[in-house]
């Protein structure tokens, strides 16, 4: 029963990217699109070489970690819609740090850039959680809410604090302070490649050690799949919320502090908030929420959105058609349920005699 | 500027931005007492906003002044059409609720800009409308002295006729046959089905109003605000909706009354200008006063807000 | 020749390979009463499933009214004429109980439910029946008792002809199934028939005319109530000759080990424990018997610390615990097998390792310095599951895969492994089958016999009056008397429990 369990854990993320794929052709087709030709330009532009693995790998990071993020907010039992704002106070943290430290030796000035992110980014999810443990406050208003806030402080604070008068952006950190290295964009043809990729999947591993290994880990995980029964457990129920939702927001915040000193090396003015925290919901989704399976979710959301970018420039087809794609893929991962009851049916036999020899044992 | 022309700029900027608030939240009202979660709002919107502006585009010489509000009927349908997705992953798929409602907030733009750009020579943003939605002062009613400038001059006629639903609404909910059953499915479905209530049916008819009114919704924020269709053009305000269902604790009247607030509060940056006391403060603030004081309502007055006890579960038969 | 309203032939039902219904037939005349009896997994509840149209039989055949039927939905069981009082009652708490009832079947002026003429109607169908309801209070408000009323209203305002009951005494007082049998009695006398499923044979001795018994999916017999003996009709349901008596033998009473003071504990703004009073000693298994709802939850929460004292003394030997949290007292030796297992005493999806540690995994050596030693866990796991003789495939094997009684032994394993000097019980048999039960009570008695204090809270007499050394019985928060099991029968505690005071 374990052994058939994952591997219908496997068949279904498979079997959905198969279906997302295949909707995407018959769209393409039906409006006069090339989906072989699509599908193999995605393929090079996001896999191909060095410079577009660099690309694909550089996207992924993010997406891991507010991917994360929202997975251990989940699995508390919470609902934490606040990676986008969580993320950017993360690069908003992080860039202010970068840019007002710059006498620090570069291992503290990088350090302390992602630590005051993830800090920014717990403090906002640390709200949601302090209200939603102690008066009951829907976390899902209070994200949202956050979200705004965190949305039009960053923008106020860029144009009056960090930017020159009339300017949108903040200036460029230094060099120094950046993720991005002279050897890494050597080796990946000059692409956005840095460091924060590793630091994404050292993360990872740690917070699927932290669930599966840790006191706290245990008992957020307890929370989350039945609060009454850990209270009566003595398990110290707001505490653990507000544990979770702190730690989600940290790993949003390191995120976007990630994106800030890797990737962006400034900040600017936006109206709307980024996208990367709504998609790593998704990604968390796709992954079933599994530390590890967030890995490979984050690699293939990634390998879409940077293939797609060369889908439009090699083609008329609009970019778009792999967030079809990408979006496709998630309602099939959600009607599991249809998959699980073929496969039963076809494995149907085996699995009845397993489970009444263990019932009558 | 006299007090009542500040007064009047409030209440329409109020109700224009709060009319999309009031459709959307209504529908997600519907769909929650039916016990179906709706984190899809946004893209329900989405679509509506899309589909009201493609058919205004294309028709809006036939039909003339009433094309903004065809436009809305027309993204009331697609928002519809859109939302059985919804509906069959639920009801009849036993999807997370918030998984299959992220899919529609993920599906909602990529299809609608595909389609932009598939329609529109493969730009990522319509032309804007000609026929747009404009203000409106009502007849009679505006030449009340004080009262009919301030309420029933250049206002939202849409924002009027969302309220008007959000009381329908109640009454559908709270007086009918019809919104006992959808609301007894959402509170407890295995004794709805021993009435024998068919379970499913009501909640798609929950699921395909909030859909119907969530496009209305879209509609509304296309075909008034932003005059056009792009990625920008929904942007969070399928969130603020839910925001405002929560605050309004599920109830059609409570939904309309957060959505005004909502709507007063987004037009707080607007009205800062006019105010004299005001105008020397930061805008930042009122930019984030309205979520602010939503968070402390909620910490202060209201506290747990309480769902349908069955909402987002889904009902498997015989168990 | 008599009429029949219900005949089931040759029922089976499947769910997957396991067969919950095998040939099962029987019949039901008008205005009779025919209890169906047998143990917690029979297969009463599928079999009244079918008949009621919430399942479909894979084979065999229904006929009501002398027409073969076959009812895909509850909706077309109630158009011929049948009603279900669930065991668990099928109501919406957050609906008055008006809406309740009339709820699928609401009279309609103008497109808008006429409410009026609905409580009308009620009104004058419950004045025939003496069925008392409040038809504006919400339903989560109301008693137990009454929410059963409200229910057969539900089945009389749908002119039902077949009322099917679902152990419908389980959560009653003696008084209150007094008068439900005087309404079935009622139902009966009007022309209407009852099948009740039930696994009290007194009650079967009291209503019902015949009885019909099943055991393990199978039909064993259908025999007339006053032509069989109560010893039988257990012995049929059993499948073997049924011993009533709990081995226990007689212990010194020991010291007192645990006293309450004076307890008062306020819940949603109400006085639920008022200057309540209670010791236990060592070596004694003190019984607390009373209807649900009378302050047993609020006692159980406030010794466990999930709720706050607010004035009185909770003393554990002479450790005060009254401002302690949950943790802290079940540390300083409190255990507590709680009622709701699957939602309170068990995280369903954790492993069965994972659960047995579950009030103990912050302590060493299990956890060290914050990380959880997992071999240890599953070490400790394997030697509880051979110890307590729970049913697995392994230790890792996730608790909502096992059957009920299996989960109750995990928590009985985990409760019991910690030693405690006092062993709350609640409910602790409800719901699971008669060999789980024999076990469970045999590991509370040897808890006693061992020395230490048991606290068992029940609202089944007979489980109190078997294992108690010294019964208190609780009223509106109060201990309104004491007695002693072996001098007393189950209609004195029964007055006790509806508040009345002991004559002298």
């Amino acid at each position: 029963m374990l052994h058939s369990r994952s591997i219908r854990a496997l068949a279904v993320p498979l079997i959905s990217i198969i279906a997302g794929f295949i909707i995407g052709a018959i769209l393409m087709l039906i409006f006069g699109y090339d989906p072989v030709q699509n599908y193999q330009n995605l393929f090079i532009g996001s896999l191909g070489d060095v410079y577009s693995l660099g690309e694909t790998l550089r996207n992924m990071t993010p997406l891991i970690l507010t991917a994360l993020g929202f997975a251990v907010s989940s699995k508390a039992g919470f609902f934490n819609i606040g990676g986008p704002g969580q993320y950017l106070m993360g690069w908003f943290g992080s860039i202010v740090f970068a840019l007002n430290f710059t006498t620090l030796p570069t291992w503290a000035l990088i350090s302390g850039s992602m630590v005051c992110g993830a800090l920014l980014g717990g403090i906002w999810s640390f709200i949601a959680g302090f209200l939603r443990a102690y008066f009951g406050t829907s976390e899902v208003i209070t994200t949202i809410m956050l979200n705004y806030i965190a949305l039009y402080f960053v923008n106020f604070a860029v144009k009056n604090w960090l930017a020159k008068k009339g300017s949108d952006s903040s200036p460029n950190i230094v060099q120094r302070a950046s993720l991005n290295t002279d050897f890494l964009q050597k080796i990946t043809n000059n692409s956005t490649f840095n460091w924060g990729f590793f630091i994404a999947i050292i993360t990872v591993f740690v917070i699927w050690m932290y669930f599966n290994k840790t006191r706290s880990g245990f008992e957020v995980r307890s929370v989350g799949l039945n609060e009454a029964a850990s209270t009566y457990a003595g398990i110290n129920v707001k505490k653990t919320i507000v544990i979770a939702m702190l730690l989600s927001g940290l790993l949003a915040g390191l995120g976007g502090a990630i994106d800030g000193i890797g990737n962006f090396q400034n900040i600017s003015v936006s109206n709307n908030l980024p996208s990367v925290g709504f998609n790593g919901m998704a990604v968390a989704l796709l992954a079933a929420e599994n530390p590890i399976g967030i890995i490979f979710a984050a690699l293939l959301f990634s390998a879409l959105q940077i293939g797609g970018l060369s889908i439009s420039v090699y083609s008329n087809t609009p970019s778009e058609i792999v967030d079809i794609v990408i979006a496709s893929i998630i309602f099939f991962v959600g009607i599991k349920y249809i998959f699980e009851v073929i496969l039963t049916r076809k494995w149907g036999k085996k699995q009845h005699k397993v489970t009444n020899g263990g019932a009558n044992k | 500027m006299s007090f009542s022309t500040i007064l009047m700029t409030v209440f329409s900027t109020t109700l224009i931005y709060a009319a999309p608030l009031i459709f959307t939240a209504l529908g997600g009202t519907f769909s929650e007492r039916s016990g179906v979660v709706n984190v899809g709002l946004e893209g329900m919107m989405i679509v509506g906003a899309f589909s009201s502006t493609v058919f205004n585009l294309s028709c809006g010489n036939i039909f003339g002044n009433a094309t903004p509000w065809l436009s809305l009927l027309i993204g009331g349908v697609f928002g519809l059409l859109f939302s059985i997705l919804h509906a069959v992953a639920t009801i009849n798929c036993r999807a997370n609720h918030i998984i299959s409602g992220t899919v529609l907030n993920l599906m909602a733009p990529a299809l609608c800009i595909f389609l932009t750009r598939v329609f529109y020579n493969g730009k990522g943003q319509t032309p804007v409308i000609n026929q747009s939605m404009g203000t409106f002062t009502f007849p009679g009613l505006a030449d009340i002295p004080f009262i009919g400038k301030i309420l029933f001059t250049k206002t939202s006629l849409a924002a009027y006729v969302a309220v008007f639903i959000g009381g329908v609404s109640w009454f559908f909910l709270y007086r009918t046959n019809i919104g006992l059953r959808l609301r007894s499915v959402g509170e407890n479905p295995m004794a709805a089905d021993t009435l024998g209530i068919n379970v499913a049916q009501y909640r798609y008819l929950g699921v395909l109003i909030s859909g119907a009114l969530g496009g209305v919704g879209g509609g509304v924020m296309a075909q008034s605000i932003t005059l056009n269709f792009s990625a920008s053009t929904i942007s969070g305000q399928g969130f603020m909706a839910l925001a405002a269902m929560i605050f309004g604790k599920w109830n059609p009247l409570g939904a309309t009354g957060a959505a005004i607030f909502f709507g007063l509060a987004q037009s707080l940056p607007i009205i800062g200008g006019y105010v004299p006391i005001l105008d020397n403060m930061d805008s930042v603030w009122f930019q984030i006063a309205p979520y602010a004081i939503t968070i402390v309502v909620l910490v202060i007055f209201l506290g747990k807000s309480v769902a349908p006890a069955a909402d987002g579960q889904n009902y498997i038969k015989g168990r | 020749m008599e009429k029949y309203v219900v005949q089931m032939k040759n029922i089976t039902k499947n769910f997957g390979n396991y067969k919950a219904n095998d040939d099962i037939s029987l019949e039901l005349k008008q205005g009779e009463i025919l209890a169906l009896l047998g143990e917690n997994g029979a297969g009463k509840s599928t079999l009244m499933g079918m008949l009621s149209g919430l399942l479909q039989p894979t084979s065999g055949d229904i006929i009501i009214n002398d027409k073969i039927v076959r009812m895909e939905s509850p909706r077309e069981a109630k158009k011929l004429g049948i009603g279900m009082v669930h065991q668990h009652f099928m109501l919406i708490p957050a609906f008055s109980v008006l809406e309740n009832i009339i709820l699928g079947d609401e009279p309609l002026k103008a497109g808008r439910i006429n409410y009026k003429q609905a409580a009308a109607d009620i009104t004058l169908l419950a004045g025939k029946y003496h069925l008392e309801i409040d038809l504006n209070a919400k339903v989560r408000d109301i008693t137990v008792g009454m929410q059963q009323r409200v229910e057969i209203m539900k089945a009389l305002y749908r002119k039902a002809n077949i009322f099917i009951f679902d152990e419908p005494t389980a959560a009653l007082t003696p008084q209150e199934i007094k008068q439900l049998m005087k309404v079935l009695r009622t139902l009966a006398a009007e022309g209407k028939s009852v099948i009740f499923i039930t696994h009290k044979l007194k009650e079967i001795k009291e209503a019902a005319d015949r009885c019909v018994v099943i055991r393990m999916g199978k039909l064993v017999d259908t025999v007339e109530v006053s032509e069989t003996k109560e010893e039988s009709l257990a012995e049929m349901m059993v499948g073997h000759k049924v011993n009533f008596a709990v081995k226990k033998q007689e212990t010194d009473q020991g010291k007192e080990i645990f006293r309450i003071e004076n307890l008062n504990v306020e819940a949603h703004g109400q006085l639920k424990l008022k200057n309540l009073s209670l010791t236990v000693h060592a070596g004694e298994i003190v019984g607390v018997a009373g209807v649900d709802g009378n302050g047993q939850s609020e006692l159980i929460a406030a010794i466990t610390g999930l709720q706050k004292v607010k004035k009185g003394v909770i003393m554990l030997g002479d450790k005060q615990l009254q401002q302690q949290n949950a943790r802290k007292i079940a540390a300083a030796g409190i255990g507590c097998i709680p009622e709701d297992r699957q939602n309170i005493g068990l995280i369903l999806p954790l492993t069965i390792a994972e659960n047995l540690v579950l009030k103990s995994y912050y302590k060493q050596p299990i956890s060290n310095k914050g990380f959880l030693n997992y071999k240890r866990i599953n070490e400790d796991g394997r030697a509880l599951i051979e110890k307590f003789d729970i049913r697995s495939q392994s230790e890792k094997e996730l608790v909502e895969d096992l059957s009920g009684g299996n989960q109750q032994k995990v928590i009985v394993a985990r409760e019991i492994n910690a030693h405690p000097d006092l062993l709350i019980a609640a409910n602790p048999t409800r719901g699971v089958d008669i060999g789980a039960i024999e076990y469970i009570h045999e590991k509370i008695v040897e808890q006693r016999n061992s020395g230490h204090g048991v606290l068992l809270v029940s609202f089944e007499l007979e489980e109190i009056l078997k294992l108690s050394d010294r019964v208190v019985v609780m009223h509106e928060g109060q201990i309104v008397g004491e007695i002693d099991p072996r001098r007393t029968s189950s209609e004195e505690l029964g007055l006790l429990m509806a508040g009345r005071k002991i004559a002298e």
